[in-house]
């Protein structure tokens, strides 16, 4: 018997909820779901969809595809010479990226790349529709991975308390 | 044009040919309406959800959608089956359902039987459905299946009983087990006198409305009382093995028993297809019945399938003790309790 005024109040908070589902939006009500492939959710904060790569940073130094633990980054690269900054002097050696692929079907969105990438050329994008229907299609490369370089949202401060990195995102 | 309905006059072949033609209609229509507004609308809202939006105007074909899909699946029976069982079980727990609507009156003279213990045939087909039951546990020879049916059994023998004791309260009150007679009833009843609103059960038979209530939602096997079917440890109880058109029986035999039991609990404690102001051997209600019963159907099974949605599931031995320890006890105390106060008045 002590039981039964928590049972009504159970009753009493489906009945409520299914009152806010059907009251219109405008009055504070509707569900708390949206229309998906109409309407898309926002995304949580540093939501991790999809690696994006910002190319013109990118030194090729492998630094992310050693510490991958899927070793799912593929990365290749040639040297050249660089024409000298300043007059008569030596020219530079650079690194040209002739690949930076990253294999989805064994990404296991750890994030150890955009930690470890230390010149700031890997982002995290909240984008995630990139599901294809041969698993082969998963391999993603830099063209693609540089589009998705529109979708990474800026900056936001981390929650108080949290340790204190800031990245910069190239605009 | 309610005159016209009330003065045609049929062969006894032709009246028979359209009753079977309405239950058989009857029973996959319902069991659709109860799926589509219950299990997917009101379900939905009340997990601040909108439910299935795609198939047809606000999803409402969703559950055409999904009967096409169970049709086309392929008929599986497992090898070590028996395969006769196998395929019958389905069919007698559906024809209890069929069985069940051939007492609901949705007006004195729209219903298919009007026998004069309308109610105890009711009670007494609607525990067919354990049989079958038990016949899809054991023949599925699987021992999921057969523990669901085991659990279903038991179950459902616990609350047919408080489910026949709590009709005994309103048939002393009525002074008769048909339907029929019972709706007369309570349209001739009068509450201290006052008889406008007539005396609708509910209001002298609450306890037996809600013991009936509790058994209807275990007869049913939902929730918080779906110990036999519960998927987190049975994987679905004794419909484990059925796949296909066989599972969509299971389904239609589920939702069209909750809307019998939803108009049967509307009949004994709400008045049925009666509504007050309107004479009960008026011809109106050839038209009127099945509206009002129907509405008050609506209201009763919103109340089941609230509590379905609201509540979690029962353990075994909690299940067995609140049949046992509390609702045949109460509705024993509510049988004494009317039966002075009838002697009384």
């Amino acid at each position: 018997m002590p039981r039964v005024p928590g049972l009504i109040k159970g009753l009493g908070v489906t009945f409520g909820e299914m009152v806010k589902t059907l009251k219109p939006d405008s009055r504070g009500g509707g569900p708390v779901t949206v229309d998906y492939p109409h309407v898309k959710e926002d995304p949580a904060p540093r939501a991790r969809g999809v690696i994006a790569l910002h190319e013109e940073n990118c030194t090729a130094c492998m630094l992310c595809s050693r510490e991958c633990p899927d070793w799912c980054i593929y990365i290749e690269a040639h040297k050249y010479l660089a024409p000298p900054r300043r007059e008569g002097g030596k020219p530079r050696k650079k690194n040209a990226l002739d690949r930076f692929d990253i294999d989805y079907s064994l990404c296991m969105y750890c994030g150890i790349c955009v930690e470890v990438c230390p010149f700031d050329a890997l982002f995290w994008s909240p984008e995630y529709e990139y599901s294809e229907p041969r698993i082969a299609d998963l391999l993603h490369d830099k063209s693609r991975l540089g589009e998705w370089m529109t979708t990474v949202p800026d900056f936001e401060p981390y929650e108080a308390g949290s340790e204190q990195k800031v990245k910069k995102v190239p605009s | 044009m309610t005159h016209v309905l009330a003065s045609i006059d049929l062969a006894y072949w032709q009246q028979t040919a359209i009753k079977l033609i309405v239950v058989t209609l009857l029973v996959p229509t319902t069991a659709l309406i109860f799926g589509i507004v219950f299990l997917f609308k009101v379900m939905s809202w009340m997990q601040s959800r909108k439910g299935p939006q795609e198939a047809g105007p606000r999803g409402l074909l969703q559950l055409l959608a999904d009967g096409a899909k169970f049709v086309q699946k392929e008929d599986l029976i497992p090898d070590k089956a028996d395969r006769f069982v196998f395929k019958t079980a389905p069919i007698v727990v559906l024809l209890s359902t069929l069985l069940l609507y051939v007492i609901l009156p949705a007006s004195q003279h729209l219903v298919v039987e009007d026998l004069d213990v309308g109610i105890f045939f009711a009670l007494a087909v609607s525990s067919v459905s354990v049989i079958g039951i038990l016949m899809a546990g054991w023949s599925s020879a699987n021992k999921y299946s057969l523990i669901g049916a085991i659990r279903a059994a038991g179950q459902l023998i616990a609350y047919e009983l408080p489910m026949v004791l709590a009709v005994v309260g309103v048939v002393i009150q009525a002074g008769t087990l048909s339907l029929n007679g019972i709706v007369a009833a309570q349209a001739g009843g009068a509450i201290f006198g006052f008889s406008a609103l007539g005396n609708p059960f509910i209001l002298t038979q609450f306890i037996g409305f809600f013991i009936f209530m509790a058994a209807v939602q275990a007869e049913l096997t939902q929730p918080p009382f779906d110990m036999p079917v519960a998927e987190s440890e049975l994987v679905g109880g004794y419909q484990v093995e059925y796949s296909g058109f066989r599972f969509l029986f299971f389904f239609l035999a589920e939702f069209a028993t909750a809307f019998v039991f939803a108009g049967i609990a509307a009949t004994l404690f709400l008045g049925g297809f009666w509504i007050p102001g309107v004479d009960i051997a008026s011809n109106t209600y050839w038209v009127l019945g099945p509206i009002v019963l129907f509405t008050k159907i609506m209201i009763v099974a919103f109340i089941i399938f609230w509590v379905r949605f609201t509540y979690p599931r029962f353990r075994e031995d909690q299940l067995q003790a609140f049949a046992w320890k509390w609702l045949i006890p109460l509705a024993l105390f509510n049988i004494l309790v009317t039966g002075v106060l009838k002697v009384v008045f």
